[in-house]
């Protein structure tokens, strides 16, 4: 009898370290932030969709959002770096949207907080949709089906940038993390992910830092750093010159990681066994003086960066979930 | 009794400026306490028992500073020069706040 409390004991222990309260930092809540003025109806949810995906919101009828964050590219694109009207391109490669509705600030330099203020940025990007608003404002207010959709999603707001910000920001707020290996893995099922995967997540999680910054269901603190990559884009220093900031870039997200390459802000690395080889050894050049402290060389070797890779492999989403619109309202 | 009071007032005075240092600790990514009331001439004292580094930083006029990269274990010490609300954040963890309330 006794050994058996002592053998119950034992098990709750054991139990509870491999499966219990800690983990639920790993599962995605399922509420998702939604801001006071702009709380999610289905109504507001089509229409964002549809804004999404419509290339009439560009310069010249050519690229939508889903052109560099497709949900066939794991709501990223392939380019090292974007590639938005008339082939022009950009500086940066495309991050993934999904699950950007937790972010505590978007772009990779942080540089605004919510969707809604994010939104007009890239329709009015010169080298992104190079659309002048009050241009695409006046285009929309003459397309009858836009009129109802905005009609039945904001009532008398009407077609404003307002409202055009709202709608695409509430579709966004849709795009969450629906279930991985890695999730079923995390809730309880052993067999979700293979015996090499569950080692990499024990590095992930230990020897090799990686949950420092890529923490949590989303795998990011929202934290900023200098990774050395070694090359001119200043990153969040722009904004303001604090020492902290110099070359420093948002932690991502590693949600949909295996299908996401180009890696890093520069999209200059395709691999993941590369992209974890830096980050964990103590970034691309280990002797660069003013890169972040937390990047420290902890020496993992070729075959435990094979084990995080096998880890990393299982955040994929198993379901695409999205019915793409074939027909734009007219 | 002239001699008395002289003492008192210098006494009283060098206690009104004698200025208190008040400790905010950085751990688990969070400001310890949140939110603190201090006074003038006041020095707040972060410490970090984080084993990574952190910073602290706030925009809010007259009461500026940054207080730069701060590596575990050690301490940096800020003295707030006007009355004020001094918002607080780390550069590092957009999440990290903290609210100095300035007498
Ligand atoms: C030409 C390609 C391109 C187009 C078109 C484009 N984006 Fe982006 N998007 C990017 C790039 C590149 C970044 C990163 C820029 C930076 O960090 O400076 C980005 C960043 C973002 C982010 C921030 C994600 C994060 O984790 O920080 C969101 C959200 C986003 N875009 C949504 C949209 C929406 C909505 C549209 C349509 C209105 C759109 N994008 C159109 C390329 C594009
Ligand atoms: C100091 C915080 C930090 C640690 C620790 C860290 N990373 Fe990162 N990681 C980042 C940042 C910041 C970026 C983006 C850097 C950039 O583009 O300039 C990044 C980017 C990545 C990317 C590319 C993501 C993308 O969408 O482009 C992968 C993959 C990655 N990290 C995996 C890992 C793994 C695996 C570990 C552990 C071995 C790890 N990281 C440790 C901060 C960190
Ligand atoms: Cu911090």
């Amino acid at each position: 009898m006794k050994n058996l409390i002592i053998l119950s004991l034992l098990g709750l222990v054991f139990g509870s370290a491999l499966f219990g309260a800690d983990n639920s930092r790993w599962i995605r809540p399922a509420d998702v932030p939604v801001p006071k003025d702009n709380k999610i109806t289905p109504e507001r949810v089509k229409l964002g969709k549809y804004l999404y995906f419509d290339t009439r919101l560009s310069k010249n009828d050519s690229v939508s959002c889903a052109t560099c964050h497709s949900p066939f590219t794991a709501w990223a694109d392939k380019n090292d770096k974007a590639i938005g009207v008339y082939n022009r391109q950009g500086t940066r490669n495309s991050p993934t949207i999904l699950n950007s509705a937790y972010n505590l600030r978007q772009f990779w330099d942080g540089r605004v907080k919510t969707l809604e203020q994010q939104a007009l940025g890239p329709i009015q990007a010169n080298v992104e949709m190079d659309m002048n608003l009050t241009v695409l404002i006046e285009k929309l207010k003459n397309i009858r089906g836009y009129v109802k959709l905005f009609k039945s999603a904001y009532g008398d707001e009407g077609i404003t940038k307002d409202t055009l910000a709202k709608a695409i920001a509430s579709f966004e707020r849709s795009v969450v993390s629906k279930g991985s290996p890695f999730d079923r893995f995390i809730r309880g099922d052993k067999t979700a992910i293979s015996k090499k995967a569950q080692e990499g997540f024990k590095l992930f999680s230990g020897k090799a830092r990686c949950n420092l910054c890529h923490d949590k269901f989303n795998f990011t603190d929202g934290s900023f750093h200098n990774i050395a990559l070694g090359d001119s884009d200043i990153g969040r220093y722009a904004m303001k010159k604090r020492p902290a900031w110099y070359h420093a870039f948002k932690t991502p997200t590693l949600r949909n990681i295996a299908k996401s390459s180009p890696y890093f802000h520069d999209g200059s690395v395709k691999t993941l066994v590369e992209a974890t080889t830096i980050c964990a050894n103590g970034g691309r050049f280990k002797n660069d003086k003013k890169k972040s402290l937390y990047m420290i060389d902890n020496h993992i070797s070729a075959d435990e960066i094979e084990l995080i890779v096998a880890f990393l492999q299982t955040l994929s989403e198993e379901s695409l979930d999205i019915n793409i619109p074939d027909k734009f309202p007219q | 009794m002239r001699k008395f009071v002289t003492l008192f007032i210098a006494l009283s005075f060098a206690t009104l400026c004698m200025a208190k240092d008040v400790i905010i600790d950085q751990k688990d990514k969070t400001f310890i306490p949140t939110k603190v009331t201090v006074h003038v001439g006041d020095n707040i004292v972060f410490k970090n028992s984080d084993g990574f580094a952190h910073n602290a930083f706030s925009d809010n006029k007259n009461n500026e500073f940054d207080i730069g990269m701060q590596r575990p274990g050690e301490d940096i010490s800020v003295k707030m020069k006007h009355v004020g609300i001094v918002e607080v954040e780390c550069a590092i963890h957009p999440n990290m706040h903290l609210k100095i309330v300035v007498k």
